[in-house]
């Protein structure tokens, strides 16, 4: 494709909690920093730096992506910010290697923050606008709403039980109480998860991740550049991404058709035949229980209805054949939108190059996946990794 | 390898009590913002019907779908939509909840009836062709996904051109 290799070569990301002190600008100078440091690289090694944010309700600020450039190191270089809702944080690293790939800059420093709390008592009324104003904002839906909606329509096609769906949040905050930056982990049960509080019928407390301030921040270089700084560069060898028609009430929500298209995209540019096969490690995004399993069939990691047997089976555990979230995901991580995205990128990342520290699942897996969703039930991010 | 060290001294936990007891000061700003919508020729129509007790749709001869809500394009098959159709105000549930959180994050206060969206495949629009409405005359967790509902409409004199001129769809079967 006449197209240039692109590496991640550094890393950083904050601590993540409901309510952080530190501003947008201050969390995402956080983790920039970080993953300079962790290269050896300064600001002046950097050509270009994009930016993950997701609405910007949530801050109340608009031109968000303006008002965190500083944070993000952007002053006076070339700068861009993308967002697609929930999917953002897996778009950043696209988005990144479309300027390092192209040929137009050496390296790029991808940022993404998000600051949720600023919008109180609870950021999730901010949502009600992205809802098509005159057909359904009048109903006054949420997001859990939706996601319940496509949880129950998951379930009903495939026969899947709330206490099956469960066992995600059981193995993810398990997961996440070896991760530094982890608002949520614990171990739990699935009885806590029935117990917990009743949001949306078919979705409990337990089933869905925090609301959460925190950054994330990765460094691309291209070949030459990432040879020279680190020995063990991680490549960015597939990328794919594909938006549905935001008339989520006109296709059946149990299988997320573009996420097929995204992964199919990202398979082929990899060269990737069996993906359940050929992906040794994966963080596909969990926000809601279900939705950990609901990616894994769009992303062809198993069959359609297939996905609570390898759960159920122990194949998504971190010694499992196929380990799944072994960062602890969103559900124990935590959900700085964009910043979440992209904490499943640094967790493949680290994996790859065997530095998951007590999360590190065993094989030395050579290939690795990320993926995001959002928007309106519309977006599938995916990232393919190799070292 | 990360310093797990580094990580958490990179933010600064707070509680939403420390900033309502002003342990950290904070601005608090409420934007008063409003907005008023055109809606366009397609949506124009619809609203238009919903007053006269009617739901339109707009047909597209490619993909065979009514599309409802109508548009003057189909985002499918990216080409005019054709005839404008009248549907019928049945159809079956396709999937919904049992909502015990308001739109705001807020609980339903003990008493209140939970809230019961849920999307109805509007009969004769194609397979898959929902819209998103209100259950309603039926006991929250009586409702099962596949059963026939029926559009209950505000009063004419009432009706003002809007999705809420359709109170709730009612269960008529299944």
């Amino acid at each position: 494709m006449g197209l240039r290799r692109v590496a991640i070569v550094g890393a950083g990301i904050t601590k993540f909690y409901r309510y952080t002190q530190e501003t947008p600008k201050e969390l995402a100078y956080e983790a920039a920093k970080m993953a300079l440091d962790s290269c050896g690289m300064t600001l002046k090694d950097i050509d270009c730096v994009v930016l993950g944010s997701a609405p910007d309700a949530f801050d109340g600020v608009h031109m968000k992506g303006e008002y965190l450039l500083d944070g993000a190191g952007g002053y006076k270089k070339p700068y861009m910010r993308h967002f697609v809702g929930g999917g953002t944080g897996v778009l950043s690293p696209i988005h990144g290697w479309f300027h390092v790939a192209s040929g137009m800059f050496d390296t790029c420093l991808v940022v993404a923050e998000e600051k949720m709390s600023s919008a109180f008592p609870h950021p999730a009324g901010a949502f009600l606008t992205i809802f098509d104003h005159t057909t359904e904002q009048p109903l006054f839906p949420t997001l859990i709403w939706i996601f319940a909606i496509e949880m129950h329509r998951f379930m009903h096609r495939h026969g899947y039980t709330k206490e099956q769906i469960a066992q995600v949040a059981v193995k993810n905050k398990k997961n996440a109480i070896d991760h530094p930056s982890a608002q949520l982990p614990g171990e739990i049960t699935v009885q806590d998860v029935l117990n917990s509080e009743v949001m949306a019928y078919p979705v409990n407390r337990l089933d869905i991740s925090p609301t959460s301030d925190g950054a994330a921040a990765i460094v691309l270089a291209a070949e030459h550049v990432a040879r020279r700084v680190t020995e063990k560069p991680v490549w960015i060898d597939g990328v794919g991404y594909c938006l549905d028609t935001a008339y989520w009430c006109n296709r059946d929500l149990y299988y997320p058709d573009y996420l097929e298209v995204a992964a199919r995209n990202a398979y082929q540019m990899a060269g990737i035949k069996e993906p359940s096969k050929e992906i040794h490690v994966a963080e596909p995004y969990d926000p809601f229980t279900y939705k950990e399993l609901h990616h894994m069939e769009g992303l062809m990691l198993c069959r359609r209805g297939e996905s609570v047997k390898l759960l159920l089976d122990g194949v998504t555990q971190r010694d499992g054949n196929l380990p799944c979230s072994p960062s602890g995901g969103l559900l124990g991580v935590g959900n700085p939108i964009a910043a979440a995205g992209l904490m499943k990128i640094i967790e493949i990342f680290l994996q790859l190059r065997g530095e998951a520290g007590k999360r590190q699942v065993p094989g030395k897996p050579t290939c690795g996946l990320a993926q995001a969703w959002g928007d309106l039930m519309q977006v599938g991010t995916v990232v393919v990794m190799r070292i | 390898m990360l310093d797990p060290e580094r990580i958490k001294n990179t933010a600064t936990k707070l509680s939403f009590e420390d900033i309502q007891t002003k342990k950290v000061l904070s601005f608090k700003y409420k934007p008063n913002l409003k907005y008023a919508w055109d809606n366009g020729v397609a949506i124009g129509r619809y609203l238009a019907e919903l007053k006269n007790g009617r739901i339109i749709g707009k047909r597209c001869n490619s993909c065979k779908r009514i599309l409802v809500p109508p548009r003057l394009f189909c985002e499918l098959c990216w080409r005019p939509t054709d005839e404008w159709e009248y549907l019928k105000d049945t159809g079956t549930i396709l999937t919904f909840v049992v909502s015990h959180v308001n739109w705001d994050a807020s609980r339903v206060k003990p008493g209140q009836r939970y809230h019961t969206p849920a999307v109805i495949e509007l009969d004769g629009a194609g397979k898959d062709q929902g819209i998103l409405h209100l259950i309603n005359e039926i006991e929250p967790y009586d409702i099962r996904i596949g059963m026939r509902v029926q559009a209950v409409w505000k009063p004419p004199e009432e009706r003002i051109g809007a999705i809420t001129d359709i109170k709730y769809f009612k269960v008529i079967g299944g």
